[in-house]
């Protein structure tokens, strides 16, 4: 079972997070996809063998939408911010 | 033998004082407080204490510990689950024993016979059988043959287990020479320690020779320093517990069997540690030749072990066959027990000289094997041969110590991913790099000489201590008496035994060299396929004494090296762990507790059925009056409904507030409509989908005033769609200025509903015109109501004029109870989601899982007029574009109505072409006795259902086809006049 630092509440246990899979790219406008990209978008997450960034959910805590840096290899955590600061 | 002939007279780690009767297989024993269930077996002259897994042969105690293959028993009462070997159970008052694999008794086992049949299972038999047709007529006696212990009868109560979460700097795995070393420096050091061993004594090895450490016995300077730790307050031991999982950033998994509370049996640790010290030790390997699994094998260092720990002799006359240095001390100490040794077969061909030293006066036959054990229910005696050359002998023996070298426990530091090499001067894979945060140390580290393993023990402590930022630790490393170095050679099988059906390398699963062989001829290569093809090391002990000899039979086979096979994946956990040690007392209610709504005491007070409405909540299913059934009490709330007036209580539906300048940029988003043109007051039903352009969720969205809605969701999806919504908001629109307020649980709704609904509410005194004009369908009016502040919405989801009323949640049964008083003037009756089904079923309103189960978007449920045709953007558009532009027939929304009106369609039951047992067409998605139709009916979908209503379709069950007309999906007033009325 992972920790993860929210930039909230800290350290946590991930018991108290969602995994909702992988970091998409920017949501696209539909007017600007075409349905060849808008099917790769919905349909071919990054799935790497090392380094995935993904989205966590802070559920049962502050309820803040996170981006981890994940080794999918040895589970290390090279980052976590919050979703709606990731374009800062 | 009996008690007092196989307890020595003196000495042992055992408490003479405290007799304690048990019983195994029925028969009463005694043993003392210090002994383990196999120690006092021995003690009791008992060798033959079950049979095997798959051929059902007489098996014995082979081992000290949890590494032992062959001595599982099953425990009477509420552990019977525990599945573990006699070795690791401490005998205890009352104790009630039995083995397993065996029927009546493993002295008469009547599925025995299967050892006669064994060339008939040889490896991969379950796989080569069960690809036959018809493989499952073999089924019930295989499973009744195999299984290890039962389950038991009855659960555990939940109490009995318990679950702690601890933190701390370090934690050492073993409290053994290494270990004791390792937590000594750690603590001394400042940092926050614990130690865990599986046996309640402090030492491990130490208590099981008769070395001497700083000048003492070696158990005494065990119990010193175990009593000094004891005393530090930074320092928490764990006797009695196993650490069975090492998982990613620190977190260890430790159970301790028999905590100091009298009424826990076990209790769980989640741990925490920003260091470990794996210091878990080594096991000893057995030794592979014809019939080596006779009662009275014993591996060399178990029973040196229940001679110093136990003092029980194990056996009248040993022989010992070994390898290795280290078996040499057992022959000498079981000589001087007054056990006659009869020789020690050693397979090199010049022993060490050191050993030979060790074991002065006792006959050393260098350069043999053992290549045959004799005796069936128990050992009589050996084969020994030269390896080389012919004179093959006969030694007679009751007990024969084995060992094959010394496996270093590497099984926690492999589940952290650590990564093994082979070492060939040991030969036993031993750690090699790991996770930053790991140490191992002592024997576990592959080292075998006691200076070093006490001299590495201080140093992982000291370092694991350091990198938590507590400096110092320098403990002295005591000074360990005289013992002759470990020199092994290999010896995976012996070379005669190689071809033999009878020679085990895993006793647990019966699996023999000649599997492995057959494996190998078979195409399997890899230790990772030879391992499950042949199930070896795949039992509960998983192969602790026998991996590393199929890893070298292998290599010896496919001709390559230990190293170029390396080892198999190593898991959680060490060993067998009950569920209820896992889950605690986390089930049940204990785990997902029940949500109420403030009406709860009062529906159960009048007799409702509770049901679970979806996400926990509790909702009365329905009212049965004193002796009547389901369907009367169902068709009776309908009714009233249709006719009168009915109320439910509707609170667990989700409801969201949405505040923001953008809120009404998310609701275009999340709806496939627009919501543009709603004015404060008003509302509107919309559905939500998917990106993938599934239907995810529907509900009813008001406007409250500028920039502020309030949504409702489904029950049971209320935090999911909140989760999607937070989701796309925080991660895709971070600039949209919204703010989303779940608040199902601050409102609390009494939904009243039929035609007299409004002359009900009248009758509560609204302070609001409430006619149709002034409160139309689809709006929401704050008022008081029956005195109470009130939020009243005009939805519905049975077809009826409804009123549904809100007040805060503290105000919840005052209202409930003043509905139901104000409505006996209108027979007024309490609806439940029974009937609430029969209502929407009637009128064709989709419900979610039901027709709208995840495959159907809009269209498909004859709702295209909800999508949308100007919205540039909404979730889901593009992806129910694109799958509709295919212009695949779908399968869509339909009522059926069965030929025989009475005959009810059970729900999810499969539409085939014609009723013939092909591809379905579509299913049954709810079914009632419709009150208003007097005839059941049923909503489906249907492979292009809306282009053949009119046609009969065929609904295909177990022994029946029942044919069904498909109509509108709609059976009462099509036009929505009473719901508007």
């Amino acid at each position: 079972m992972l920790i993860l630092s929210c930039p909230f509440c800290g350290e946590r246990d991930e018991s108290e997070f969602v995994c909702a899979g992988p970091a998409r790219a920017p949501r696209m406008t539909l007017a600007a996809a075409t349905d060849d990209a808008w099917v790769d978008y919905l349909t071919a997450p990054p799935n790497p063998k090392g380094v995935v960034r993904e989205r966590w959910w802070h559920s049962h805590g502050c309820g803040e939408w996170l981006i981890v840096e994940r080794d999918t290899l040895t589970h290390a955590i090279h980052a976590t911010r919050g979703a709606r600061h990731e374009h800062d | 033998m009996s008690m007092t002939e196989a307890r020595l007279a003196s000495g042992g780690l055992i408490d003479r004082s405290k007799p304690l009767s048990f019983r195994f297989d029925g028969k009463a024993f005694t043993g003392f407080a210090g002994d383990t269930l196999a120690s006092a077996l021995l003690a009791n002259g008992v060798v033959l204490t079950g049979r095997s897994f798959k051929y059902h042969r007489p098996r014995g105690i082979v081992g000290f510990g949890i590494e032992d293959p062959g001595s599982i028993v099953q425990l009477a009462g509420e552990d019977g689950s525990v599945g573990l070997p006699a070795t690791a159970i401490p005998l205890r008052e009352g104790l009630d024993a039995h083995s397993v694999n065996c029927w009546p008794s493993p002295a008469h086992d009547i599925f025995a016979f299967s050892q006669v049949f064994a060339s008939l299972l040889p490896a991969g038999f379950y796989y080569k059988t069960f690809m036959w047709p018809g493989w499952h007529a073999f089924e019930p006696l295989i499973r009744r043959a195999a299984g290890l212990a039962r389950v038991p009868a009855h659960a555990a109560p939940n109490q009995a287990s318990e679950i702690r979460h601890g933190h701390c700097d370090v934690l050492v795995v073993g409290a053994g020479p290494a270990g004791l070393m390792a937590a000594w420096a750690a603590a001394e050091a400042g940092a926050r320690v614990v130690l865990v061993d599986a046996d309640r004594l402090p030492g491990g090895s130490l208590n099981h020779g008769d070395v001497s450490v700083g000048g003492v016995t070696a158990a005494a300077w065990a119990r010193d320093l175990a009593a000094r730790l004891d005393a530090m307050g930074n320092v928490t031991r764990l006797a009695g517990a196993t650490v069975w999982a090492h998982r990613e950033h620190g977190l260890v998994v430790i159970t301790e069997r028999d905590p100091p509370l009298p009424e826990l049996r076990q209790r769980t640790w989640q741990m925490r540690a920003r260091r470990i010290v794996i210091a878990a030790g080594a096991i000893e390997r057995m030794l592979v030749f014809e019939d080596n699994d006779r009662p009275g094998v014993m591996l060399a260092s178990a029973a040196r072990s229940y001679l110093h720990r136990h003092a029980v002799r194990p056996g009248r006359r040993a022989l010992v066959f070994t390898n290795n240095a280290s078996a040499y001390a057992t022959a000498r100490d079981l000589a001087a027990a007054g056990i006659e040794v009869a020789a020690i077969v050693d397979s090199r061909e010049q022993p060490d000289a050191a050993s030979l030293a060790v074991a002065a006066g006792i006959e050393v036959l260098a350069g043999h094997v053992v290549t045959h054990a004799h005796g069936s229910r128990r050992l009589r005696g050996v084969t020994v041969a030269p390896r080389q050359g012919r004179g093959a002998r006969r030694i007679a023996c009751d007990l024969l110590c084995l060992s094959g070298g010394w496996t270093p426990s590497v099984h926690l530091f492999s589940q952290a991913r650590g990564r093994l090499r082979y070492d060939e001067g040991t030969a036993a894979m031993v750690p090699d790099t790991g996770p930053a945060t790991t140490f191992c140390a002592g024997s576990a580290l592959g080292l075998f000489d006691l200076q070093a393993v006490l001299a590495s023990g201080a140093e992982a402590g000291r370092r694991a201590a350091r990198e938590c930022g507590h400096a110092g630790g320098e403990v002295a490393v005591p000074q360990a008496g005289p013992a002759p170095a470990y020199a092994v050679e290999p010896l995976w099988c012996v070379d005669a035994c190689a071809a033999s059906t009878r020679a085990f390398v895993d006793l647990q699963n019966d699996v023999t060299a000649a599997d492995i062989i057959l494996a190998v001829r078979e195409g399997y290569g890899a230790v990772e396929h030879v391992k499950r093809y042949t199930t070896a090391g795949m039992g509960v002990d998983q192969g602790k004494t026998g991996n590393m000899n199929v890893i070298g039979i292998l290599a010896g086979r496919v001709g390559t090296t230990p190293a170029a096979i390396g080892t198999t994946t190593y898991r959680s956990p060490y060993e067998p762990i009950e569920f209820g040690a896992i889950a605690g007392p986390r089930e049940g209610t204990a785990l997902l507790p029940y949500r109420h709504t403030p009406v709860t005491p009062w529906h159960v007070r009048h007799g409702a059925v509770m049901y679970e409405a979806g996400a926990r909540w509790r909702r009365p299913g329905y009212y049965p009056l004193p002796g009547e059934s389901l369907d009367r009490a169902v068709e009776r709330e309908s009714r009233a409904v249709r006719e009168a007036v009915g109320v439910y209580d509707g609170s667990p539906l989700g409801k969201i507030e949405i505040w923001g300048r953008d809120a009404l940029a998310l609701i275009e988003m999340a709806y496939t409509n627009g919501f543009a043109s709603l004015r404060a007051g008003g509302g509107r039903y919309g559905i939500m989908m998917t990106d993938d352009g599934l239907i995810a969720d529907d509900g009813v969205t008001f406007r409250l005033g500028d920039n502020h809605y309030m949504m409702s969701t489904s029950t049971a999806n209320a935090e999911a769609v909140y989760r999607r919504l937070e989701e796309f908001l925080q991660c895709e629109r971070p600039d949209w200025d919204v703010t989303l307020t779940p608040v199902t649980s601050q409102w609390c709704n009494a939904t009243i509903c039929g035609p007299a609904a409004r002359e009900l509410l009248a009758d509560l005194d609204p302070d609001i015109d409430i006619c149709n004009a002034a409160f139309p369908f689809m709006s929401l009016r704050d008022a008081t109501v029956a005195g109470l502040p009130a939020r009243i919405a005009r939805v519905s989801f049975t077809g009826e004029l409804s009123f549904e009323i809100n007040v805060a949640r503290r105000h919840g049964l005052a209202l409930w109870e003043r509905v139901m008083e104000a409505g006996s003037r209108h027979r007024i009756v309490p609806v439940g989601s029974e009937a609430n089904h029969v209502l929407r079923v009637e009128k064709g309103f989709l419900s979610l899982a039901h027709e709208a189960d995840g495959t159907a978007d809009p269209y498909d449920l004859g709702m295209g007029w909800i999508v949308s045709k100007t919205k540039q953007e909404f979730i889901g558009k593009r992806a129910m574009e694109i799958r509709r532009s295919t212009g695949h027939r779908r399968r869509e929304l339909v009522g059926l109505l069965p030929h025989d009106p009475d005959h009810l369609l059970p729900e999810a039951a499969p539409l085939t072409p014609g009723g013939r047992m092909e591809r379905t067409e579509g299913l049954v998605t709810a079914c009632v006795r419709s009150v208003a139709q007097r005839r059941v009916v049923a909503l489906g979908l249907l492979l292009n259902g809306r282009a053949r209503i009119g046609e009969t379709a065929h609904v295909r069950v177990k022994d029946e086809v029942i044919a069904v007309t498909v109509t509108s999906p709609c059976f009462y007033d099509p036009d929505g006049l009473r719901l508007r009325s």
